[in-house]
């Protein structure tokens, strides 16, 4: 990953920063420079509430590099109140008792690092919501 | 008048049993039970880091202060496990929070107290009017070598404290420090574990600067131990802040709150703020805490908070420490723990 682009990301990746259309509602996230929906450019800042349901995941057995020590993980497409759907990984759990309709909860994270001397990368990804 | 406005905490969902530990190294887990209270311990999950537990405590402390985090005018992380050598951890925290950019922010090393280390600055720098809020991080994911007797202890956790002069849910009545030069416990730069000087660690070390920081603090503030509703020492183990407080005139029900260490190991910069939080997390409005930190090199920060009637208000607007202690928990064998924990070498 490059250093400079997870940089750019910053506000989605750290603080789930979206793009809200002051025209017709849409949420966008990432953001957009025009929304799918009514064309319009005018965007207001909107903090995802990082609060969902699994839509659908599957279980990553064989991972590519950097991801090899966490296998079998998760990743799912997650149904966030906001009405958007994302993709992220599905962590602190046993992925073989997760279930679509479960719900989950962003959390901060470690989600790869530039070897044992580069950048470490934190972004949100998911845990079951059970209240802790 | 300075104080809490809202208080978050972090623990990993992992747990490994003493009886794991001790079984891989021929021990007898029996008596480390029994000679250090301790059962279990938190292990960190390998996504997270010293960072990653102070922002989610962080953010459960704000959920609690009900701040805007631009008025955060400094935020300061107290770890021995920071995830980088340089670049600083709070620079991670403040930008996840939406601090940035107009905040001051450091990280703090004193082994185990780092994290009061930023709670007092935190406070200070409130009551001097510097800043509108200040955020006290004490996080760690801790080192024991393996065999080490500081691997059946060494843990992860979180706690968060956003300070200020407001919308108080404890207000500060005093702080006090007790520190010398003494050489108890230490990690080189490069070096993987920390070292201990065994049986050094405990009465010219612990003991000593723990007393030390409670009779200066109650000499200063003319108070008796019986006046604290409860008391929180630093947890390097179940069995020193139990000696600790019963020598010093404490009595059980004042720990019982505070003292974690039996079910969640030595978190240590975490560790005392964690049973802060605890204790925070039972009182009623109007009770005085003690809270004693101490961090080897060798040093220990007293406290004393009074809790206000804004405490039930905000209670749970985040979860409490001991519903992240006892529930959900997932138990390793070893052989996990010791890949979670990256006590596996494997080639680059």
């Amino acid at each position: 990953m490059e250093v400079a682009r997870h940089w750019r990301e910053t506000p989605e990746r750290y603080r789930m920063e979206a793009g809200k259309c002051s025209k017709c509602g849409k949420i966008a996230f990432p953001g957009r420079m025009i929304c799918p929906e009514c064309g319009s450019t005018e965007f207001t800042k909107h903090t995802l509430s990082g609060k969902g349901k699994i839509v659908t995941y599957t279980i990553i057995r064989t991972a590519p590099d950097g991801f090899e020590d966490l296998v079998p993980y998760a990743v799912g497409i997650i149904e966030l109140d906001d009405g958007i759907k994302i993709l992220a990984q599905i962590t602190d759990c046993n992925p073989e008792e997760l279930k679509t309709g479960d719900r989950v909860v962003a959390k901060f994270r470690r989600i790869n690092e530039d070897g044992k001397t580069g950048m470490i990368y934190y972004a949100y990804k998911f845990v079951p919501d059970v209240g802790i | 008048m300075v104080g809490i406005v809202g208080y978050g905490t972090q623990i990993p969902r992992y747990r490994i049993k003493i009886e794991e530990i001790a079984k891989v190294w021929g021990a007898d887990a029996a008596s480390f039970k029994r000679g250090l209270n301790l059962n279990e311990k938190s292990v960190p999950c390998p996504d997270e880091d010293c960072a990653t537990l102070a922002v989610n405590a962080a953010r459960n402390a704000m959920s609690r202060a009900g701040i805007n985090p631009q008025e955060i005018g400094a935020l300061y992380v107290g770890s021995e496990s920071h995830p980088y050598a340089v670049k600083p951890t709070g620079a991670t925290v403040s930008e996840a929070l939406g601090a940035c950019p107009y905040v001051h922010t450091a990280d703090f090393e004193f082994a185990c107290k780092a994290g009061t280390e930023a709670m007092f600055v935190a406070l200070n720098l409130v009551k001097s009017g510097a800043v509108k809020y200040a955020v006290g991080i004490g996080s760690d994911t801790s080192q024991g070598s393996p065999g080490d007797a500081l691997e059946y202890s060494a843990s992860a956790g979180a706690a968060a404290y956003v300070m200020g002069a407001e919308n108080l849910v404890a207000e500060l009545i005093d702080t006090h420090c007790f520190m010398t030069d003494t050489p108890d416990f230490w990690r080189r730069e490069h070096a993987n574990y920390p070292e201990h000087g065994g049986r050094f660690t405990g009465e010219p070390s612990y003991m000593k600067h723990v007393t030390g920081a409670v009779n200066a603090i109650l000499e200063k503030t003319k108070m008796k131990p019986e006046d604290f509703d409860y008391m929180i020492f630093h947890q390097p183990n179940g069995k020193f802040p139990v000696q600790m407080a019963l020598k010093l005139g404490f009595k059980e029900p004042q720990f019982r709150y505070g003292l974690l260490t039996p079910t969640l190991g030595n978190t240590y910069s975490g560790s005392s703020p964690l049973g802060l939080a605890a204790t925070l997390d039972e009182a009623k409005p109007n009770q005085l805490i003690l809270l004693v930190s101490y961090g080897s090199g060798a040093g220990s920060d007293a406290f004393i908070f009074k809790t206000t009637e804004r405490l039930l208000k905000v209670r749970d607007m985040a979860p409490r420490v001991r519903k992240q202690l006892d529930e959900h928990k997932m138990y390793l064998e070893y052989g996990q723990y010791a890949k979670f924990r990256h006590k596996i070498v494997k080639p680059e």
